[in-house]
């Protein structure tokens, strides 16, 4: 049955149906919304959701509540995210399945997002969903993912994710439907094995019991073993109208949206032009960019920054025989005066005019952001 | 000569001692002293003399985990001998 | 002038007793998998994690207790513990034994903790656990100094006292004042069961074993937060002897963080 629900509201059934039964947030706009969500419902499914006094809390508690194999989120935006990264660093290295949400103001966060955020090196799983009724399925996926791996799974969001209300069907996902049967959470520190010799210790730099030091120089090369292994595993994304395409457009999350419409509309007109969206920011599907942007001989990158997504796409097509100055930035800077990444760049007409600037090797100053790159 | 009660013992697991010295003051006949040897890993470390008297004292401050106590069901007695030294 | 003296006979020590005798103490705690540690000679925190794996293992709950650990020199005494564990950030611990709990609230749940970790770092997150009453039970080995980094000015440490970075002692115009962690919480709402202890006598090893186990019992009841505080020695960290780590224990530090119960049943024992 399909309801009419605000995305923040939509996401927090979504977790609730993957069994997500813990959640604790710091309330910060756009963010608050989900938190308001959970503090709802999570109650009534007999979890929990706490009020942190901090960022930095919340992100512990959820470590804790997910290092007893529970399925557990938190979130924030950016900025919060920002406090947070030392303990999501930790928790990558410690192996403990968590969900992240980032309703982020606007598309600044991609670096955090994917670079690893924190101390370390490792990266998290990043999925960007366009609208609300893929935010469903995809928070279904990220608790799967996430314990199949043993690994953080960041969801990025935006204000226009948290606050569009569509009609959503919420139905519990069997992990057959999600890729598979987990694994045993046999590594849950559940407090059952004290005084057996067999004791756990959930850690993140290699200490394991009965024996004194660590050993982290392999244990991060598990840890990185695994990440090839996602890397190969989980590469998602979305492309429309690559056959014939002078020129591509590369976009995510919410503002993607915007840029398929358009593609849509031009390709209608009978304008050349293509569309590529990751869906998985990390691990980026830099493959298949490759292939959909083969016979292009221009790759447009729209994002609301100052120019971070076009590093993977750049990488994505060294060696492809386009040049790199063929890959241009059509995004910017495009922020609202509150400051919460509602810009002008979110129009239909403003992307437009960018793709056929783009596509005519013209430039366009920029709403903001300035003229292309 | 003089006759030494002692109701219990206690065995040191002397090569895991770190010569803290923190169980000779901490015990309440005063039958702990460091030896003039060294252990192992080259550490003074506690000997017994007679007169102990099962109380954990020591077991309960060592940071090394060195003691392990007993009581004796019947109390065993030492003979020592008292010599006389120059000065 | 002619001395006399007594030399005293040797025991054997290497063996159990030949004669008829039952075992009072073993070397370790039933819930410690090694003996084997790096921590310095004469450092309080080995004997003050004894009393505490002592309760656990008196109370019967080692098969429903989960540690969160902070990070110290204690840090490397977990390889030893025979408890489901899981290793905190500096300062973060008692977050995580929050989630924990909310999630597992039949177990025990406890944090091991130093001064700077608790006290500077994470002085946040302690105090609202314990407002929030949260049913856990955090644990403090106070020694004044971050002794891990070899002997630093922390929250806890005291007027006067030396350190790497108070040469000339801690001056309260300069470094300001120590923070009576133990005061501060027992005069919070949330809070059931307040208590510090010493490890730098038997006795006192035996009165911190004791608070352990009230704060355990305590927890286990659901009466909401708990909270015992262990003063330890670091002769290391302080530049004092390690033969006389227990006196300046009692005496520097003890004098300033006063030993003893300061909450029961929720109700306050001192002024």
């Amino acid at each position: 049955m399909r309801a009419l629900m605000e995305g923040s509201e939509a996401i927090a059934e979504a977790a609730i149906a993957a069994g997500c039964r813990f959640f604790a947030g710091y309330p910060m706009t756009p963010f608050t919304e989900l938190l308001e969500s959970f503090a709802k419902r999570l109650p009534e499914e007999g979890g929990a959701c706490i009020n942190a006094e901090s960022e930095l809390e919340a992100i512990g508690m959820a470590w804790g509540a997910a290092a007893t194999g529970a399925r557990v989120a938190t979130g924030s935006t950016g900025q919060g995210l920002s406090l947070m990264q030392e303990s999501m660093s930790e928790i990558t290295r410690a192996e403990i399945p968590l969900v992240v949400f980032n309703m982020a103001r606007g598309q600044g966060d991609y670096f955090q997002a994917t670079r690893g955020g924190g101390h370390g090196d490792y990266r998290h799983i990043v999925l960007a969903p366009i609208d609300v009724n893929e935010a469903v399925d995809i928070t279904q996926l990220a608790f799967h993912l996430a314990d199949q791996w043993r690994h953080p799974v960041l969801i990025y969001g935006d204000y226009l994710l948290a606050h569009t209300a569509e009609a959503v069907a919420i139905e519990p996902r069997s992990a057959e439907s999600l890729g598979g049967p987990l694994p045993e959470k046999d590594w849950a520190v559940d407090g059952s094995l004290g005084g057996s010799g067999r004791s756990r210790n959930l850690n993140p730099i290699g200490m394991e019991k009965g024996s004194k030091g660590i050993d982290p120089d392999r244990f991060w090369r598990l840890l990185q073993e695994k990440q090839d292994r996602i890397e190969a595993a989980e590469q998602r994304f979305e492309a429309e109208h690559t056959e014939g395409a002078e020129l591509l457009v590369v976009a995510f999350g919410t503002l993607a949206r915007f840029a398929r419409y358009v593609v849509r509309e031009l390709r209608a007109e009978g304008v050349p032009v293509g569309y590529f969206r990751p869906i998985t920011l990390w691990p980026f599907p830099g493959q298949a960019l490759a292939e959909a942007a083969a016979g292009a001989r221009t790759v447009a990158c729209l994002e609301q920054n100052a120019g971070q997504m076009i590093d993977d796409v750049r990488l994505s097509l060294f060696g492809s025989g386009l040049p790199a100055s063929s890959v241009v930035s059509i995004g910017g800077i495009s922020t609202d005066a509150a400051g919460f990444g509602i810009g002008p760049l979110l129009d239909t007409e403003v992307v437009r005019d960018r793709i056929r600037a783009a596509l005519e090797g013209r430039a366009v100053d920029g709403v903001l952001g300035g003229p292309i790159s | 000569m003089s006759q030494v009660e002692s109701r219990g013992t206690v065995v040191i697991a002397v090569d895991r001692c770190k010569g803290c010295e923190l169980c000779i003051p901490a015990c309440p006949p005063a039958v702990l002293s460091m030896s003039v040897d060294q252990n192992a890993i080259g550490f003074a470390y506690p000997e017994l003399a007679p007169g102990c008297t099962g109380c954990g004292a020591c077991l309960l401050v060592c940071p090394d985990f060195c003691f392990a106590v007993y009581g004796y069901d019947e109390p065993v007695l030492h003979e020592e001998e008292d010599t006389a030294c120059a000065p | 002038m002619k001395g006399s003296m007594t030399h005293r006979m040797k025991l054997d020590t290497a063996n159990p007793p030949a004669q008829a005798a039952r075992q009072k103490g073993s070397f370790a705690s039933g819930l410690q998998l090694t003996t084997d540690h790096d921590l310095c000679p004469g450092c309080g925190e080995p004997v003050a994690l004894r009393a505490l794996l002592d309760a656990v293992e008196t109370l019967g709950l080692a098969q429903r207790t989960i540690g969160v650990v902070g990070i110290g020199c204690y840090t490397a005494l977990t390889s030893m513990i025979d408890l489901d564990l899981i290793q905190a950030l500096h300062g973060r611990a008692p977050s995580l034994a929050t989630g924990a709990k909310r999630m597992r609230p039949d177990a025990l749940l406890f944090t091991l903790q130093g001064d700077g970790d608790m006290v500077n770092e994470g002085l946040q997150e302690v105090i609202h656990t314990a407002a929030r009453g949260e049913n856990v039970t955090c644990v403090l080995l106070n020694n004044g100094v971050f002794g891990e980094t070899g002997g630093h000015m922390t929250a806890t440490t005291v007027i006067g006292q030396r350190t790497k970075n108070t040469l000339e002692g801690r001056d309260a115009a300069y470094h300001g004042h120590p923070i009576l962690i133990g005061d501060l919480l027992a005069g919070l709402g949330g809070t059931s069961y307040v208590a510090r202890g010493s490890v730098h006598d038997a006795a006192g090893v035996a009165k911190t074993r004791k608070y352990f186990e009230r704060a355990f019992e305590s927890q286990m009841r659901g009466e909401g937060f708990s909270f015992v505080e262990v003063l330890t020695m670091c002769p290391t960290g302080w530049f004092v002897p390690t033969k006389e780590g227990p006196g300046y224990l009692d005496e520097v530090m003890g004098s300033v963080h006063v030993t003893g119960e300061l909450k029961v049943g929720g109700v306050l024992k001192r002024d």
